[in-house]
């Protein structure tokens, strides 16, 4: 029963998957034979179409390279470099990753510190909500070296500053959905504590709180990824010493298209495990209170 | 009332046993009155209600929707204000008869917490009042006793059926031991076997407690079995229509509802509901 289920979920996935690499390497192709047909002509040699085929997949640096190409680097750079070099992808990632999880970690109590405050106080709710919605139009590309240079300044540098990017980035999420979460709880579900005399922390603690865990969750998936976002972004403005965000930067510099695409990659790679762990760790907690095993929310 | 002997001694035990202060009413309304201030003009939900609920009397309310019955349960939880009128609880007002956690409320669905077990939505109300470990589990293992449900206590709410839920909520509501019982339609979504299941057992239990109970309804045949007495109450504006005694043996078989006097105290409800009808009409 389940395994059929599994297959059925597996089959589609594989199919996209297949159907991307398919049409990545037709572009890989299309993009990249400009280049190599000007190459031919300089060289005044003859081409068939195979040679063509072929030499776009294989450039040093392609406009689109191709998902080998792609794969090759990241293997070069995490399995066969040692973690310590500058030049290992695993070293970079840690930088970013560990940004990435301090600045989750600020936002999500950050959020829902002021999730509480607004759910507890109509003063805050009228007055901070606005101010909420309103740091989110701001684009987090003209605010980032600010905060960058501003602290800069102040002596604060390294892991801190770009943190606190992912922090302004994912607190958002926080707030919106644990504002919604806490205010769950149906009238009559309050009104059983109203008949016990429940204090007002009783009713957060016992009742608000564990109703408002299913949607601090779903938040947490959309913070943790987006948290990434702000790691390396507040890596781009810093003259790109390390993290993700640098090889991008760098690769941009010097046209390597090829590093660029595998720091990409793994960003990618990197916010859907760190997704994914945010999911497992819903399903044990919400499994723990009791939810039905068939009727997960992933 | 050669039979009911019995049970006089055994609720003269309860009644002596220390702690449990003989009072008058437990619920004392006069002129209450409770108007709601809607976008579409006021609503009286309760109008001029007099009631004297005795201590230990099974009491049911019964009417149309919108006859205010609940309402009227939840002024005497501290639920709503009234807007006029008198009210107290235990010779208190509502306000400090729930401050001192007089009664236990059941409400229609079930609403126990989702992500707690059975045993632990029980100690909710205990670990509120700040009830010690130990005894909480002593109380919770009396009470799932008490609505047969002592082998579920580690289940959570999902893997019980509505009307086993619907048993653990009231066995949430007698954990703490209060006197007074406010149930709110708490049958009303179960089917009818269920039902007469669960109104067997609610009277055994009210007979083995000695606690005063007010039952909100529905169902005329519900009410009549439950109750010592009968409150019919009508709609626009909710006002208590006639107040019916139920003279039946505290020991009622469910077969009891095809005796002659069972069907005249029907009649009678029923009679009392059309009156309150034909002045709406």
């Amino acid at each position: 029963m389940t395994a059929t289920r599994k297959r059925d979920r597996i089959l589609p996935v594989c199919v996209v998957v297949a159907a991307i690499i398919a049409i990545w390497y037709g572009f890989t192709v299309y993009l990249n034979a400009p280049w190599q047909l000007d190459v031919y002509e300089k060289a005044g040699r003859d081409w068939t179409i195979t040679d063509l085929v072929r030499d776009t997949m294989a450039q040093d640096r392609p406009v689109l390279p191709a998902a080998h190409q792609v794969f090759q680097e990241i293997w070069a750079t995490t399995v066969e470099k040692r973690i310590t070099s500058k030049r290992s992808l695993i070293y970079h990632g840690w930088i970013t990753l560990s940004a990435t999880l301090l600045g989750f970690l600020f936002g999500t109590v950050l959020g829902i510190v002021l999730a509480v405050s607004i759910v507890y106080s109509t003063a805050l709710d009228k007055s901070l909500m606005p101010w909420i919605i309103t740091s989110q139009t701001i684009p987090i590309l003209a605010i980032a070296p600010m905060v960058i240079v501003v602290l800069n300044a102040v002596g604060l540098s390294g892991v801190l500053p770009k943190a606190l990017i992912s922090t302004y980035l994912s607190f958002f999420p926080i707030v919106v959905g644990m504002v919604k979460g806490l205010r769950s709880p149906s009238a009559i579900e309050l009104d059983l504590m109203r008949t016990y005399n429940a204090s007002r922390f009783q009713t957060f603690w016992k009742l608000r709180w564990p109703r408002s865990i299913p949607f601090l969750f779903t938040s947490m998936k959309v913070a943790v990824a987006i948290s990434l976002v702000g790691a390396i972004v507040g890596e781009l403005p810093t003259g790109a010493v390390a993290g993700l965000g640098a090889r991008l930067l760098a690769g941009s510099y010097y046209g390597q298209t090829i590093q660029i695409w595998s720091a990409l990659l793994s960003a990618a790679a990197l916010a859907a495990i760190l997704v994914m762990l945010v999911g497992l760790a819903q399903t044990i907690v919400l499994r723990s209170m009791g939810q039905r095993p068939e009727g997960g929310t992933t | 009332m050669g039979f009911d002997g019995g049970l006089e001694l055994e609720r003269q035990d309860t009644i002596d046993a220390p702690g449990r202060p003989m009072t008058g009413p437990v619920v004392d309304a006069s002129g209450l009155c409770l108007t709601f201030q809607t976008g579409d003009g006021p609503v009286h939900a309760l109008s001029d209600v007099d009631l004297r609920i005795g201590k230990g009397e099974f009491v049911s309310f019964i009417g149309p929707s919108g006859c205010g019955k609940t309402t009227l349960l939840r002024v005497i939880a501290d639920l709503e204000k009234p807007t006029g009128g008198s009210i107290t609880v235990n010779g208190v007002s509502p306000e400090e008869a729930r401050l001192n956690r007089a009664y236990g409320y059941v409400f229609q669905s079930a609403s126990l917490y989702p992500w707690r077990t059975i045993e632990r939505n029980i100690a909710l109300p205990l670990e509120i009042m700040g009830v010690s470990k130990s005894e909480r589990a002593a109380r919770i293992e009396r009470v799932l006793d008490l609505v047969d449900l002592s082998s579920f206590g580690k289940k959570f709410p999902w893997q019980l059926s509505g009307g086993m839920q619907q048993r653990a909520s009231i066995a949430r509501a007698l954990s703490f031991d209060a006197d007074l019982l406010l149930m709110d339609e708490p049958f009303g979504a179960l089917d009818e076997i269920v039902r007469d299941h669960l109104n067997e057992q609610l009277l055994t239990l009210w007979k083995r407690t000695d606690k005063t109970i007010c039952f909100v309804t529905h169902s005329i045949p519900e009410a009549v079995y439950l109750s010592t007495r009968i409150v019919v109450m009508s709609p626009r504006p909710g006002r208590v229509t006639e107040i019916i005694d139920c003279p039946l043996p505290r020991d009622r078989p469910l077969d009891i509802r095809e005796t002659p006097d069972f069907l005249e105290i029907a009649h009678r409800v029923r009679e009392g509901l059309r009156a309150g009808h034909s002045y709406d009409e």
